[in-house]
């Protein structure tokens, strides 16, 4: 309401500014006048002549005249010698607010507490530098009047005394009585009366029954006013301090709780004294000045400051990492005043008592036969019972029913199951099978039938029976073939092999085959024109991948929608070598059997600068890697499950490589072929000598002739496609590199065998 | 004739108490020999760096500007800078002689517990609680580290540099040996959490101290554990171990308040200091001589291996 008037107004004031009215010409500079408060005209004469005209054409009179004060002087009356004070050379403008004397209500000395007159002090003293001996005042200062404000004295006439409180005497006994008497102290807690308790503990034997004190002197609490807008024990920055220079404390902490206002209050004054003004800084040191050693150009450093706010670290110094158990079960336990020392902000003290805990009550246990089922009593439909006077009806409703025919659903919705409640609800069948069972392979389910039949069958039994079927090919491709037959064709299906448009492009055509129950779908769909080793690799793929991504079961499709958003890259990166078992080392550790079986080496790339910055040649020249070798794998491929085991190879192979070692990753940059070509070919010889028996006794020199480029595959098959081009060179190479390949793809196709 | 072979001198122990130095700096985290021993670094928990003259024990500078406590420093091989780390998840480069902050690193994400130069003093190491170690570069104006190493699963709790290798130890029970010449990591599995780790002088061992009360000397290049010393305790607490200058012995801070030294080759134990009743915070072998340093709670105590009048002498050559 108030924004709609305010609103309003200046609506009102803009239309009032936007309406016909042109804005205010600026007033011309012959017209700008000064006016006194009397309206009189004033001439300004310049800032270096004196400013404004005073008085009558400047001078102290008037138009009338400047008028003489009489002087008398008879025999009777004598003339009085007259002091002339400054006041009667000041006019009424001098007084006012502005002028050189302001005239302002202030307290007479007499009852003005001890606090100094500034502005008379400072008078006094450069009375006394302009007299003729200098500090003429001192022994003014050293024989000063004894005098005491007007409130000291009425409290000694009615009998106080210095040191003691103010307040009716009291007798020691009550006012203890009064301490343990259990008076409630709500809010801030009183500071504690520790000191004056041990006082009186020593002398409570000796003090008379009749016998008074004076209260104890309290320390007055400072109400010195907030300025300023900052929190409660923030100071600010005082940039006199900031820039002491040499004086200055080495470090500035803005939330010291002793402030200035406490240090002022108990009188202990600042003991590096330094004169004030405009000294030093950026003033240079002057001829006479007698201390040159001051640092002039002074500059503040920002570390002198706190950096992060809050001073000490935050409660139980974890930084959000998580303890050990230990650790946090002790936290908060020692005595609370220890981590609050020096940390009390001035005017409050730690509370004695702490804040009463909240009790907090168990959930009440529930009988043993609780069900945490309502039971509803039987509704009474009374609108069935027509022929029921109301009264009769409304009884019924209350009690419990018996008059109502037994429904045959009664017990409420927890005794139906879910197809009555569908059909109560009114929703249509789900479509697919209704039964785990229909979920089943066909064998599968025949199986469990046999289970249920014959129960003397053992479950080990079983299981070797589906491991046995999981692992010939033969029953992989039936089971694939049964997973896919008669599916309806759906675009949404998984494309596992997506990279490769050909690839998928053969899956594709292998799946439709499938879902038409075709038996020799896999040889028909494979390319012909490709290796037989590439043929078998792919065949494996195919079955698997079928299998993996076997349409799910009609039922649960109709549950899972598509992900609107598909995540774009479909690779992760995976650090190439994985750490072995933990357990084998712990075993090792516990055995005390250091070495081998404890120790595990990586291939790690170091930055090509730290290198450079510890004046060491860069182990892997020209490699992009930093750090522990990472391999790019395919999110969803089928190997990353094929290959698991052989990640693990290389680092067992890892020999301590020589000073220009070439890098396995960076091996497309490689630009000696020989090289490449035999140690592919002693890998080949190796294998063959030692899985498949054969002599490969092959002229390693006169493969170094070879110009031909092929890439390294390494001993190990982690690389799932072959990379573009591969098969166009196949043909182009002469007959020993294609020893070669024929070797290390027996090897290959050994270990993969070995794998499964 | 022969003159009799000169007796072989019996290995000399830092057992005499020199001189303790209160450093008024709240408890010292770390306290930290310059790299030709003759000055000594102390990290306070008051957020401040104090560096001290070792032969006289006084204070010669202090290095404020942390933003909470220090807890590792290392100076340069030149003694014109220092590196110090922090809770406040900072290393700060510092001028030795005007005591500025020449910079300051930030970019871990928790409390950095251990920092140190490399051997030229081009890269300083930090190894955090956030389980990385940083590698900043001194000689560019970068202000992002050259490299992240983070193999470590958990905080890195120590970490020593020499040559071209690097040594950080780790609470996942890891000890990993970064090996830039070779471009290999070698990761030793202790399973305890590693409390500090150390090179042996002569560049062939290292040492580990873990939270199983251990202190395990292990073969470099292969692995093996060479010897294994016992008897201290140290369950709880980071506390450092040292081997003496001439790798003769093996020294390691105890939560019972003494340093246990130990023969390096026998694994008897052939001293037990008594510094104090607290926990023995940190201790720092001299680089050449037979001098240690304690660290318990505010104070740093020296310890020679001969009484004062030796030392008085040494002082007047100087």
């Amino acid at each position: 309401m108030m924004k709609f008037q305010n609103l309003s107004v200046l609506v009102s004031v803009l239309l009032f500014f936007s309406a016909d009215k042109p804005l205010k010409k600026p007033i011309p500079l012959h017209e700008q006048t000064v006016k006194d408060e009397k309206g009189r005209y004033k001439r300004f004469h310049g800032a270096f002549t004196g400013g404004f005209s005073a008085g009558y054409f400047n001078t102290v009179g008037s138009k009338e005249g400047w008028a003489p004060s009489a002087f008398v002087s008879s025999r009777q009356q004598k003339a009085g010698k007259q002091n002339a004070r400054p006041e009667d050379f000041m006019d009424e403008e001098d007084f006012s607010e502005h002028g050189i004397a302001p005239r302002e209500i202030t307290t007479s000395s007499e009852f003005s507490s001890s606090r100094r007159d500034q502005a008379a002090e400072k008078a006094k003293a450069i009375n006394a530098q302009a007299a003729l001996i200098p500090g003429d005042t001192l022994l003014e200062e050293l024989i000063a009047p004894a005098r005491l404000s007007i409130g000291v004295e009425l409290l000694r006439k009615m009998g106080w005394k210095e040191g003691q409180g103010v307040g009716p005497r009291v007798k020691r006994k009550t006012r203890r009585q009064q301490m343990d008497g259990g008076s409630r102290v709500y809010g801030c807690a009183l500071p504690s009366a520790g000191a004056e308790d041990s006082e009186d503990d020593d002398d409570e034997e000796f003090a008379p029954e009749n016998v008074t004190f004076a209260p104890k002197d309290v320390t007055p609490v400072d109400f010195s006013p907030r300025m300023g807008v900052q929190g409660l024990g923030y100071r600010g920055l005082d940039p006199g301090l900031a820039l002491l220079g040499h004086g200055a404390p080495e470090h500035i902490d803005l939330f010291k709780p002793q402030s200035e206002a406490r240090s002022r209050l108990f009188g202990d004054e600042r003991s590096g004294t330094r004169r004030g003004g405009v000294a030093g800084q950026a003033f240079g040191v002057g001829a006479l000045e007698d201390d040159d050693d001051e640092d002039v150009y002074h500059r503040d450093s920002m570390s002198r400051y706190d950096s992060v706010l809050g001073g000490e670290e935050p409660g139980d110094r974890l930084y959000g990492w998580t303890a050990p158990q230990q650790y946090s079960r002790n936290k908060g336990k020692p005595a609370k005043d220890v981590s609050y020392l020096g940390k009390i902000l001035e005017g409050f003290t730690l509370a004695q008592k702490p804040a009463k805990e909240k009790t907090i009550f168990p959930p009440p246990s529930l009988p043993r036969d609780y069900r945490p089922v309502q039971g509803f009593r039987p509704v009474v439909e009374v609108s069935r019972l027509s022929g029921v006077s109301p009264a009769l009806a409304k009884a019924l409703r209350t009690s419990r029913g018996h008059m109502v025919k037994e429904e045959p659903q009664q017990g409420g919705r927890h005794q139906l199951h879910s197809g009555q409640r569908r059909t109560l609800l009114g929703e249509d069948a789900l479509q697919g099978p209704s039964s785990v069972m229909e979920l089943l392979r066909p064998e599968d389910r025949q199986r469990l039938l046999n289970l249920r039949n014959a129960s003397n069958q053992t479950s080990n039994q079983t299981s070797n029976q589906t491991s046995n079927q999981t692992s010939t090919p033969e029953s992989r491709v039936s089971e694939a073939l049964a997973a896919w037959r008669g599916v309806q064709i759906s675009t949404q299906t998984f494309r596992p092999f997506e990279k490769n448009p050909s690839k998928q492009e053969r899956y594709e055509l292998y799946l439709n085959r499938l879902k038409q129950g075709d038996k020799d779908a896999l040889d028909r769909s494979l390319d012909p024109a490709m290796t037989e080793w590439e043929r078998s690799r792919e065949r494996d793929e195919f079955v698997r991948a079928s299998i993996l991504y076997r349409p799910s079961s009609s039922s649960l499709s109709t549950r899972f929608t598509r992900a609107q958003h598909q995540e774009d890259d479909d690779t992760v990166e995976v650090s190439r070598d994985q750490e072995g078992d933990i357990d084998d080392k712990q075993a090792a550790v516990t055995m005390k059997m250091f070495g081998k079986l404890t120790r595990e080496t990586f291939e790690w790339h170091p930055d090509k600068l730290l290198c450079k910055r510890f004046n060491v040649p860069d182990p892997f020249p020209g490699s992009g890697t930093v750090g522990l070798p990472k391999v790019k794998r395919d999110k969803f491929s089928v190997f990353n499950f094929l290959t698991v085991a052989e990640s693990r190879e290389p680092t067992a192979l890892l020999k301590p490589p020589e000073s220009m070692k070439k890098s396995r990753w960076d091996v497309s940059e490689q630009k000696k072929e020989e090289d490449c070509l035999s140690e592919m070919l002693s890998a080949a010889r190796s294998q063959t000598e030692t899985k498949v028996e054969k002599p490969a006794s092959l002229p390693a020199s006169s493969s170094s002739s070879q110009q031909t480029e092929v890439r390294s595959r390494g001993t190990n098959s982690e690389v799932i496609d072959p990379p573009e081009g591969y098969r166009p060179l196949l043909f182009k190479m002469s007959f020993l590199t294609w020893l070669v390949y024929i070797l290390t793809s027996f090897g290959l196709f050994y270990n993969n065998i070995n794998i499964y | 004739m022969a003159f009799p072979q000169p007796r072989p001198q019996a290995p000399q122990l830092p057992q005499h108490l020199l001189r303790t130095i209160d450093c008024q700096q709240g408890a010292v985290r770390a306290v930290r020999f310059n790299c030709d021993g003759n000055y000594l670094l102390s990290c306070g928990s008051d957020k401040s760096l104090k560096l001290w003259s070792m032969s006289r024990g006084t204070l010669l500078k202090t290095y404020s500007g942390h933003g909470y406590e220090v807890l590792d420093a290392d100076s340069s091989y030149d003694n014109s800078q220092i590196c110090s780390c922090s809770s406040d998840k900072t290393v700060i480069l510092w001028d030795v002689a005007t005591g500025q902050v020449t910079r300051k690193l930030r970019g871990h994400a928790g409390k950095v517990n251990c920092v140190q130069f490399s051997e030229e003093a081009t890269v300083i190491l930090s190894g955090s609680i956030d389980g990385t170690v940083r590698c900043w570069d001194t000689r560019s104006r970068r202000y992002e580290p050259i490299q992240v190493l983070d193999e470590a699963r958990d905080s890195i709790s120590s970490l020593k540099v020499a040559q071209h290798e690097l040594l950080t130890g780790s609470v996942d029970g890891r000890v990993r040996l970064y090996d830039l010449r070779m471009g290999q990591l070698h990761v030793d599995f202790i399973s305890s959490p590693i409390t500090c780790v150390c090179f042996s002088q002569d560049g062939q061992c290292t040492l580990s101290s873990s939270l199983d009360s251990t202190v395990r000397l292990l073969d470099k290049s292969t692995g093996e554990m060479l010897g294994e010393y016992t008897g201290h305790k140290m369950k709880g607490y980071k506390l450092d171990c040292c081997l003496s200058s001439k790798d003769t012995h093996v020294l390691s801070c105890s939560e019972d308040g003494h340093v246990y030294c130990w023969d390096l080759v026998e694994g008897s134990l052939s001293l037990k200091l008594p510094v104090g009743k607290a926990v023995v915070q940190s201790l720092s072998f001299h680089p050449s001589e037979t001098c240690l340093l304690t660290a318990m709670e505010g104070r740093v105590q020296v310890w020679a291996s001969e009484p004062e009048e030796a030392d008085e002498e040494a002082e007047k050559v100087f």
